[in-house]
């Protein structure tokens, strides 16, 4: 007897005059989970979260919160609460009014709405801020705020629409780590949407990967980063060296690709079917690619190829190096090992590269 | 040096400003004030007295029509309000793109012929033998002819056809600043349409209603050809008695009165206006 | 054979002085007296240039008081409106009658509009444009309306209409049976004429549809049908007439009122020559003529009526029987003070409920 999921899709479909943005979408959301829709602009997944607050009615399919269909409620009878991208704290109102509006709607008596304004303000650690406008708050402050806002109506769901898109890099960071926190300490359901990747690395417990109306992949960051389920996902999710080129072999489940350059590559191969002489992408991710100051031959070393250093790309641990195919002239990055054994390359010094096929995924053109 | 030069220079930019204030503004008030203090005695003798203003409170038809023109202009003002915050709202939130810019102007239309023609135009419409008693005739409405004009009714028709554009330029600018996702975020949580209008868009637009409602309270209280064209034998109007005053009566000193008591009234009722909605006047007027 | 030869000589005087200098003539009158065409005429004839402004009595008193005199050349009030308004504001220069084609002017008007506009010993107005307010009614509809007071019956109740002015306090007065020129004189006496007048209009206020205040507002009452019956004056009537056969004006029974309006030199007019030459152009007897087709009211001018075209001498003497004409009311100058006691009843009137 599991309990029930607290958010479920099915079949989701949002239909506008010319074209279709949220296509047959279905998905659980488990009670107490970080949940992440993760896309590019314009794949829907807004919409997906505007149907999910009441503010878009699905053309078709339903849309289940604790168990009950949401079809047909407005957004302002839906156990749901959102924050907003601009946070959209209201400017006329202090602190306290923001966030016992909700309940002031609901008819909750005046003392209980100060008491209660209080301990939300205290979870989210901004204690006696209820007199202060919002415009004296920081941006920091304000997000905890809109946080308070909802989360003092104690919803079922959480709605965040990219709250963080409008911090400095910095507070972005610490705010990941925050949101994630004050997850844990609500319990309550979050559903997530961003294009930042790294933000929905950082925080979900299961991430969805959504690309023109559908999803391409449900998983948890290790999945996606690790089993990206098409080239899409794979070239979304991280970053990864990307070639393309036809097949020349399939082995079990190890294909030769070989690039426009001339190149033979080999790498693992996901899904099925793949038949000599079809198109091909390979990504790799930098991390994967093993270094070397000497020629690599033999079969341990699958892959290998002498390239010259471009430019190298310091940044502490997460330092890169570019480097160039003498022959084609693309270029690829490689993580540097945090050894540090290759800090003192030189632009124009040559360096073998290699990797084992197992880390590199290749996916057969029209899948994707 | 220099600052002198600059100093100039701030003197030279004030210059027509001030002159327009002083020429335009201040001179003429300074004689129109002169004017009121001074009592008629005899033919081309004057004593200087407050006699003229005492004449305004000592007889019922000035005061009771000073307190009726106020009251017509407070009553137009708040119906301009009720009948242009929802075209505002509807423009300025419902609105996009080229049937925003097509709405506006069509509230401009009317502002493209004369305030006469305007008039003339309610006239024909609301007479005894115009096309609403027609209309109303020929539906079956009414069993005869009806005559809708010549009453205060028709006087706070006209001026609301004439001050509305001047509620709903504001309104809309105020509006269009208003983030739709305020509105969304409160229904999200929780809040009905009416609360919603109560506690985020009003006072969001406080400065707008604000700056519109001074307007239309100017606009309708001095306006002098609506209500005379309009309005019966019973609605006088206060410029109506300063016209009179001044022209028929060749009574310049009790026409100054009268016109420094409208100033007095119109500032006190926009000073009392601020007040209550907790405006200032460079936060409404100032935009 | 002296006097022509005197205005001989001004004729040529004015001529040769028109020539050397042209001068723009800035005229303040009632619609209708200057129509474009006798303009174009007058210019072409004196290379003067001339400017019309619009206006009714009260404005033009206004208008001169507020500049002492200035800003216009030439004004044409009623004549008895001038001599208090010299007293009380000297807004107006005398007549130089030496200036002035006097042969063209009907001798009678010339004489009884100079004895009213004099102030000082000094003449300060000369006869144009002649007419009467009485009422205007719609004979199918209100046959039984002949006098100012008969707006008061009930058989015509919501469908009158007259001005909230000076004239209809005096119209009703003499309806009434009273005489309110012969008191013009005593205060008391007038006064007390005011007061029975208010009564009168007080009680008949449930009867008015509206009071007018322009005269097209009063014509678009009266082709309506709206109203059947008003006080207003004779060219209004006149011009419905033509279109609608049964509307016209009557002459009341206790006599219209008779106003003549004049022409008067501003005191700080610049522009004399040509004030003195649009005098003598327009009291021609062609020229007057076209004046009465525009405006509809006869002029002072002798031989004036020639031109006039048939139908409104038809309409003119329908309303006007010589009984009629010599029961005319002719104003007297106004005494200066009186419009205040008249202001103070008007304001009376508008007040009661």
């Amino acid at each position: 007897m599991t309990s029930p999921a607290d958010l479920v899709c099915r079949e989701l479909t949002k239909d506008f005059d010319n074209f279709r943005a949220v296509d047959q979408v279905s998905f659980e959301v488990p009670q107490g989970s970080f949940f992440s829709i993760l896309g590019p602009s314009g794949c829907g997944k807004t919409t997906l979260l505007r149907m999910i607050a009441g503010f878009q009615f699905p053309t078709s399919g339903d849309l289940l919160i604790k168990g009950n269909s949401m079809l047909g409620v407005g957004p302002n009878k839906r156990p749901v609460s959102m924050v907003f991208q601009h946070l959209a704290l209201f400017p006329m109102m202090s602190i306290g009014k923001n966030i016992g509006f909700g309940l002031r709607q609901r008819g909750v008596a005046a003392s209980e709405i100060k008491q209660r304004v209080g301990l939300v303000l205290e979870r989210v650690g901004l204690p006696g801020i209820e007199d202060r406008q919002v415009d004296q708050l920081s941006g920091g402050q304000k997000q905890r705020v809109a946080i308070a806002r909802c989360m003092v109506l104690e919803p079922d769901v959480l709605l965040l629409d990219e709250p963080l898109g409008a911090l400095d890099l910095k507070l972005r960071e610490h705010m990941k780590i925050e949101l994630k926190a004050l997850q844990a300490e609500f319990n309550t359901t979050f559903v997530y949407i961003t294009h930042d990747q790294s933000e929905a690395l950082v925080m979900s417990d299961n991430i969805v990967v959504m690309n023109k109306g559908r999803f391409d992949q449900i998983g948890t960051a290790k999945d996606l980063y690790y089993e990206p389920a098409n080239a899409f996902v794979a070239g979304f999710v991280g970053d990864a060296n990307r070639f393309e080129g036809k097949i020349t072999a399939v082995n079990g489940q190890i294909v030769t690709v070989q690039t426009e350059a001339g190149v033979s590559l080999h790498a693992q191969l996901t899904g099925q079917g793949a038949a000599v002489g079809q198109m091909a992408q390979i990504f790799v991710r930098p991390e994967a690619i093993e270094l070397s100051k000497t020629a690599l031959q033999g079969a341990d070393h699958s892959n290998a190829s002498e390239r010259i250093v471009d430019s190298v790309l310091f940044n502490g641990a997460n330092s890169l190096v570019i480097l160039r195919d003498p022959i084609s002239g693309e270029t690829i990055q490689v993580t540097l090992p945090q050894t540090g054994a290759f800090l003192g390359l030189g632009k124009g010094e040559t360096i073998y590269t290699s990797w084992n096929p197992a880390q590199a995924r290749c996916f057969v053109d029209g899948d994707a | 040096m220099g600052s002198d030069r600059s100093k100039l220079g701030f003197y030279l930019l004030l210059a027509p400003l001030l002159l327009w204030l002083v020429t335009l503004i201040i001179l003429p008030h300074i004689g129109l004030f002169a004017v009121s203090i001074s009592e008629k005695v005899g033919v081309r003798e004057y004593e200087t007295g407050l006699g003229n203003y005492a004449v305004f409170f000592n007889e019922p038809l000035y005061w009771r029509t000073f307190a009726r023109t106020a009251f017509m202009s407070i009553s137009t003002t708040v119906l301009t309000l009720l009948l242009g915050f929802p075209i505002a709202y509807y423009i300025a939130k419902l609105t996009r793109g080229r049937t925003k810019t097509t709405l506006f102007l069509m509230c401009l239309i009317p502002f493209w012929v004369s305030e006469l023609v305007r008039t003339f135009g309610w006239m024909i419409l609301l007479r005894e033998t115009g096309v609403l008693s027609n209309f109303l005739q020929y539906t079956g409405v009414i069993g005869g002819p009806v005559e809708f004009l010549y009453n205060d009714g028709a006087i706070m028709v006209g001026l609301v056809y004439t001050s509305i554009l001047f509620m709903i330029v504001p309104l809309v600018t105020t509006l269009d600043s208003l983030d739709d996702s305020l509105i969304e975020a409160g229904y999200d949580l929780g809040g009905s349409g009416f609360s919603i209008l109560r506690e985020i868009v009003i006072p969001h637009a406080m400065p707008g209603i604000v700056s519109g409602c001074i307007v239309v309270f100017m606009l309708s209280l001095g306006n002098y050809l609506t209500p005379i064209l309009l309005g019966g034998k019973d609605s006088l109007w206060f410029t109506g008695l300063i016209y009179t005053q001044f022209i028929t009566r060749f009574n310049w000193e009790l026409g100054s009165a009268f016109g420094f008591l409208l100033l007095a009234l119109s500032s006190a009722v926009v000073f009392l206006g601020l007040k209550l909605s907790r405006q200032s006047l460079s936060n409404t007027m100032g935009r | 054979m002296k006097t022509s030869l005197v205005s001989m000589t001004v004729l040529a005087a004015a001529l040769s002085a028109t020539t050397v200098s042209a001068e723009t003539l800035r005229l303040l009158t009632w619609g209708g007296y200057a129509p474009a065409e006798v303009i174009e005429m007058f210019e072409a004839e004196t290379g003067h240039t001339v400017e019309v402004t619009t206006s009714n009595n009260e404005e033009m008193i206004a208008k001169l008081r507020a500049t002492n005199g200035g800003g216009f050349d030439l004004a044409q009030p009623s004549q008895d409106r001038i001599a208090s308004a010299q007293e009380e504001f000297g807004i107006y220069k005398p007549i130089d009658m030496s200036k002035v084609e006097e042969a063209q002017i009907v001798p009678s008007m010339l004489s009884a509009t100079a004895t009213n506009t004099t102030f000082d010993g000094e003449v300060y107005g000369l006869p144009h444009i002649w007419g009467t307010s009485g009422l205007i009614v719609n004979k199918a509809e209100a046959e039984q309306v002949a006098d100012y007071t008969d707006l008061c019956d009930a058989s015509v109740a919501g469908k009158v209409s007259y001005r909230l002015k000076r004239p209809t306090l005096i119209g009703f007065a003499y309806a009434m049976g009273l005489d309110p020129f012969a008191a013009y004189g005593d205060t008391e006496a007038y006064q007390g004429i005011l007061d029975k007048v208010e009564e009168k209009l007080v009680s008949c206020k449930a009867n008015v549809k509206t009071y007018w205040d322009g005269g097209d507002e009063i014509k678009n009452l009266l082709r309506s049908g709206e109203v059947v019956a008003a006080m207003a004056w004779d060219t209004g009537g006149w011009q419905l007439n033509a279109d609608n056969a049964d509307i016209t004006f009557v002459a009341p029974k206790s006599g219209a009122l008779g106003w003549i309006d004049t022409f008067a030199l501003p005191s700080r007019g610049r522009a004399d020559e040509a004030a003195y030459a649009w005098i003598n152009f327009v009291m021609r007897p062609d020229v007057a003529s076209m004046i009465t087709n525009a405006a509809g009211n006869f002029t002072a001018a002798v031989g004036g009526d020639e031109g006039v075209n048939a139908d409104l001498k038809a309409r003119y003497q329908a309303s006007f029987d010589q009984a009629a004409i010599d029961n005319i009311n002719w104003y007297p100058p106004v005494p200066a003070g009186l419009e205040t006691l008249e202001g103070a009843t008007l304001d009376r009137i508008n007040a009661a409920k």
